[in-house]
């Protein structure tokens, strides 16, 4: 991207330079070209005025769903990645769990393709780990990265063969790709719409046991401590499965892991009344497992904040819960939800939040950003830690509307969007 | 108590938020009603010009037409609609099966439905009084109020009884009705069965559990006797229907043992020789065919009283004044 942009005045946050202080950012040929207390505006420079607001580095979210190929009801890359961007998030990773799935180099190219069509945040491909998500032999890991996929998943559907995620943990390495798992074992939740427990049971609604969880988060755990791979734990809920993650973590075994805004801020008492909007995979869960995913965040245990973000038309949602499918949007509440729900009640720092939201990611699936440092990629998010907002579904660029968070206030939101030096949206 | 019992609402979805005045209302309102089943012309105009769509998603024969004797008998008019047969097939959903329901001006829907949840679903989404005939696993309200009913008729209260449900209670909406209605009128509940048949932390909706058919035997004054489907059997929740019967079935030579007659319930249908042996649902303490004859006086009293009947006008409707 040929032009510069000069942010002038923000309080620039960059955990990866342990920098929070008041800076003008020079962005020139999709490049940080300046970071200073005062840049002059070169002639040709298009100014932005960010006092008052708050720059960091673009926001990555790891996963998201952006249902294309396949679900262009539900989402496009397209709506997906204007929906992003409206969020604050510079980079995306999308699923591979399409119709058909991501599971060749071909696919993962098209991703690639209608990502930069869009124009708006960086569209990143996740590769299927198994040929059709069928977790039954290896898909062609090595020519998808080859064609851009970041990482490989069967997210949705867990690798239940532990045999063969040995082989995925192994078989990655070679390519520096994570190995991304949704930890259910569904043998123990395959019936379960909500979390197990009383709430489950008075409802007459099946139930998924932490346990379900906590087994898969092991095992993965496991493999990655024999293989020596990078295991990335996708939406960590339970408490018990975050305790393990940070014990593994101690050992040395190479794990990322993932929580969910709404598993930061939300229990199974949210599906009372048979509300679909709170159902998901995983679960809400209890406040003792909120409790731990936020001291997960924390310390760092869960290093990434990423949305899960999973549209669904209307139409599928408005069902008896049981017939409902699981998943909500989450990209442009996610930034909100953290800062006011997570941050503004003094779990993690500004600056923590900037780690989990856009530092952290970017080392765990090895993508371009993280950092404002002099040379990094231009994607910077701009936006007001101070203004007040309620949640409106009906304004989301996202194609779904499918969200727990509709009528919430929330104080914090995105101003300025900018992937590769150019404005991609703004408030 | 009468005068300040709320109204029952728009809709009966489960007994869980029910007040004990509103069930025992509904109870009461059911006692004048058992009386026209027992005359020659079974027919009182109460709701007359009322239109009724009995809207089974699931199998049922003697719900459905426990229900519809009711609405007929209460001179409703009354349309059966079954998902095999109508458009449901045809892929359309839930919602739109009702607002098409609705377009024909309808008054009352009675709905059973595969998911947990369905009822208060369609509550929600329409004007028409919703009456759920079983969501899932989650309530079957009728067959909760019948119970009380026919326990309440036979002990002569439910104050301070003892009340054990048996069985599947997991998958049961009629066990979960029955859990509400009892405790909120003050009966003692237990539950016995395999516990890969009971709902995990069951003792929090306020249960005991008995493990054992016969401590619960020893222990109850009534027995609610749950069928034991067969599909519980090939989902592995029982290892065989023999060894069902032979830890967990209600034998006579367990209740003779029993330091007290106990009256046995079971909702239907009874697969005898497994949760059940035939000498006692037979025997002189069932009163598994009272249930159903009490199933339609109770449904004629909720459905009287969903459209606005008045509770102490239900003896002078039934003489036949419109209500």
């Amino acid at each position: 991207m040929s032009g510069k942009l000069l942010l002038k005045g923000g309080r620039v946050i960059d955990p990866s330079q342990n920098l929070d202080d008041t800076r003008d950012v020079l962005l020139v040929d999709g490049q940080v070209a300046s970071l200073a207390p005062s840049v002059d505006a070169p002639e040709d420079a298009q100014t932005v005025d960010c006092s008052g607001l708050v720059v960091t580095p673009g926001l990555i979210d790891v996963h998201v769903h952006l249902r294309e190929p396949g679900e262009e009801h539900k989402e496009t890359i397209a709506t997906g990645a204007a929906s992003a961007a409206a969020g604050g998030f510079t980079s995306i990773c999308a699923m591979p769990n399409t119709n058909p799935p991501i599971d060749d180099p071909a696919a993962v190219g098209f991703v690639v393709a209608e990502g930069k069509k869009a124009g708006k945040a960086r569209v990143y491909p996740v590769g299927c780990i198994s040929v059709a998500r069928a977790g039954e032999r290896l898909a062609l890991v090595g020519e998808m990265v080859e064609a851009g996929a970041v990482a490989i998943t069967d997210d949705g559907s867990p690798v239940m063969d532990s045999g063969l995620m040995r082989l995925a943990l192994e078989y990655a390495q070679a390519f520096g790709i994570p190995v991304a798992d949704h930890p259910e074992d569904v043998t123990l939740s395959a019936q379960g719409h909500m979390n197990e427990g009383v709430i489950s049971s008075r409802l007459g609604l099946g139930g998924k046991p932490n346990a379900s969880e906590d087994i898969h988060v092991v095992r993965d755990l496991m493999l990655a401590e024999l293989t020596g791979g990078h295991i990335h734990l996708q939406h960590c809920s339970t408490r018990l499965g975050v305790e393990m993650i940070r014990q593994a973590k101690a050992r040395g075994v190479r794990v990322t892991a993932e929580a969910s805004p709404h598993h930061l801020v939300l229990t199974e008492q949210a599906v009372e009344g048979y509300r679909t909007e709170a159902k998901m995979n995983p679960p809400l869960r209890t406040q003792a497992d909120v409790d731990a995913v936020r001291a997960g965040v924390a310390d760092g245990t869960l290093d990434t904040i990423a949305t899960d973000h999973a549209p669904h038309h209307y139409d599928e949602k408005e069902a008896a819960f049981a017939d409902a499918p699981n998943g909500i949007v989450g990209l442009e509440t996610a930034l909100g939800i953290v800062l006011t729900r997570v941050v503004s009640e003094g779990v993690i720092d500004l600056s923590t939040m900037v780690e989990r939201m856009s530092c952290q990611p970017a080392r765990a699936f090895n993508l371009p950003g993280g950092t404002l440092a002099e040379g990094s990629v231009a994607d910077v998010t701009v936006f007001d830690a101070t203004e007040r907002w309620t949640v409106d579904a009906s304004e989301f660029l996202s194609k779904s509307r499918n969200t727990p968070f509709g009528g919430w206030e929330l104080t914090g939101r995105p101003r300025v969007t900018i992937v590769d030096g150019r404005i991609v949206w703004s408030a | 108590m009468t005068d300040t019992v709320p109204p029952l609402g728009k809709d009966l979805v489960g007994l869980e938020k029910l007040t004990a005045g509103q069930i025992l209302q509904i109870l009461d309102t059911a006692e004048p009603f058992k009386e026209i089943s027992e005359r020659r012309i079974k027919k009182v105009p109460v709701l007359r010009g009322k239109t009724i769509v009995n809207l089974f998603f699931e199998a049922s024969t003697r719900t459905r037409v426990s229900f519809e004797f009711a609405e007929k008998r209460l001179s409703a008019d009354t349309v059966n609609i079954s998902s095999s047969g109508s458009s449901v097939v045809k892929g359309e959903t839930l919602v739109d099966t009702a607002r098409n329901l609705e377009a024909m001006r309808i008054d009352m829907v009675v709905m059973r439905h595969g998911a947990s949840g369905a009822a208060d679903f369609l509550a929600e989404r329409i004007p028409s009084n919703v009456v759920n005939a079983g969501d899932g696993w989650h309530e079957h309200p009728t067959q909760g109020l019948l119970d009380l009913l026919t326990i309440r008729d036979h002990m002569g209260r439910l104050d301070g009884l003892k009340v054990c449900i048996v069985g599947d209670i997991l998958h049961s909406r009629v066990a979960r009705s029955n859990i509400y209605g009892l405790r909120t009128l003050g009966a003692e509940v237990a539950v016995c069965g395999p516990r890969t048949l009971l709902p995990p932390m069951v003792e929090e909706l306020g249960c005991q559990v008995f493990a054992h058919i016969q401590e619960a035997i020893e222990w109850a004054d009534v027995l609610n006797v749950l069928r034991l489907q067969l599909e519980r059997m090939e989902g592995g929740y029982v290892p065989s229907l023999r060894e069902y019967n032979h830890i967990w079935g209600v034998t006579s030579e367990r209740l003779e043992a029993a330091p007290r007659d106990l009256l046995i319930l079971h909702p239907g249908p009874m697969n005898r020789g497994v949760e059940i042996d035939s000498d006692v649902a037979d025997g002189p303490h069932s009163v598994i065919l009272n249930q159903v004859t009490n199933g339609v006086a109770v449904r004629m009293a909720v459905l009287y009283l969903l459209a606005g009947g008045q509770p102490e006008k239900a003896e002078a409707a039934k003489q036949g004044a419109e209500s």
